[in-house]
């Protein structure tokens, strides 16, 4: 999908947040110089086009109890990936999970699965039973994996354009 | 940039080298839970959301408002509004990592965090010890802001591109 001028200036509008009034849309149209209607049809439209993924709230994780944050990673044989990928993501603990490329010999693994859990051991648990489905559905593919645990959110403003 | 209409939210800014982690839950009341749960399905587009997502709780427009507000102060949110997925709009995100020592640990915090194309940054316990992601209008910006990183800090910059995404149904129940 392409944008034009007025999506950009809605997105740089809109990337810190909605403003909490009582009409969120009604105030970015007057800022931006356009009609309430506008600002809603070119929301829906981002939406509809992917451009939005969704409209509402990000939940801190660590605030709402899921303080143990895990990136799990693993090596899993290339000509299995996609499917053992869908395998995982599937599984409800799992919030996001891509194949990306490995950098050898430092990193050897070709799948990330965030997974959340109300401490360590419970993150952990999600590993476990993240191995257990790939080691019986696609036996033999799995060659090693590893959990990182965050230590300190450094930074966290999503995206910013830039003038 | 920031716009007049968007000052009425806390800007969560880049966080201080080394900040600790909320490893404490808020406290949360059971209404405030229910917003959550709700806010993180999806906020209407219609001309008075906020009354709207407080009609199906019992609450009052003001309240509905008064309570993200605080949910955002106390970062139990750290963001409410659209949530962009901007290589749909030609443009790209990228995760990346370094493997940082740890007596340059705070110089390259602030080295990495100055560049407004990270989005997030965790440290996280590996050798490769810093984890970011680059968000950019333009795929070729990636490439140009990692060399940029690395001539700065004279650490590499291992980039990870996502090859596939695989379908999850991302809620965390509070």
């Amino acid at each position: 999908m392409s944008i034009d001028t007025i999506d950009r200036q809605l997105i740089r509008a809109t990337q810190a947040g909605l403003p909490l009034v009582p009409r969120p849309y009604a105030d970015i149209a007057q800022g931006l110089g356009i009609a309430e209607e506008d600002v809603r049809v070119r929301l829906q439209a981002m939406l509809d086009s992917g451009v939005i993924r969704r409209i509402g709230a990000v939940p801190n994780h660590y605030a709402i109890g899921y303080v143990a944050n895990g990136m799990s990673v693993w090596d899993v044989d290339d000509a299995s990936i996609d499917a053992a990928g869908e395998c995982i993501a599937a599984l409800p603990f799992v919030t996001h999970c891509y194949r990306r490329p490995r950098h050898l010999p430092l990193w050897p693994y070709n799948l990330f699965a965030m997974v959340h859990g109300r401490d360590r051991d419970a993150a952990r648990v999600h590993v476990a039973e993240i191995r257990h489905a790939l080691v019986t559905r696609f036996p033999g593919v799995l060659r090693s994996h590893d959990v990182l645990f965050s230590s300190a959110i450094l930074k966290k403003t999503g995206l910013r354009l830039r003038n | 940039m920031r716009d007049a209409a968007t000052t009425s939210q806390p800007d969560a800014g880049p966080m201080p080298a080394d900040a600790p982690l909320r490893h404490a839950p808020a406290k949360l009341d059971e209404i405030d839970r229910a917003l959550i749960n709700q806010l993180q399905g999806g906020f209407p587009l219609s001309e008075r959301p906020f009354a709207e997502v407080g009609s199906q709780f019992g609450l009052s427009e003001e309240e509905v408002i008064a309570r993200v507000g605080r949910l955002l102060e106390d970062r139990v949110l750290t963001r409410f509004g659209p949530m962009f997925q901007i290589e749909r709009a030609g443009g790209a995100f990228c995760l990346a990592a370094m493997e940082v020592p740890e007596a340059d640990w705070p110089r390259v915090v602030a080295q990495v965090n100055a560049h407004a194309e990270v989005a997030h940054n965790y440290r996280r316990e590996h050798r490769l010890n810093m984890w970011f992601v680059f968000a950019t209008e333009a795929p070729d910006e990636i490439p140009l802001c990692a060399r940029a990183i690395e001539a700065e800090t004279g650490i590499p910059v291992l980039l990870f591109p996502k090859e596939q995404e695989y379908f999850v149904g991302m809620q965390l129940e509070v």
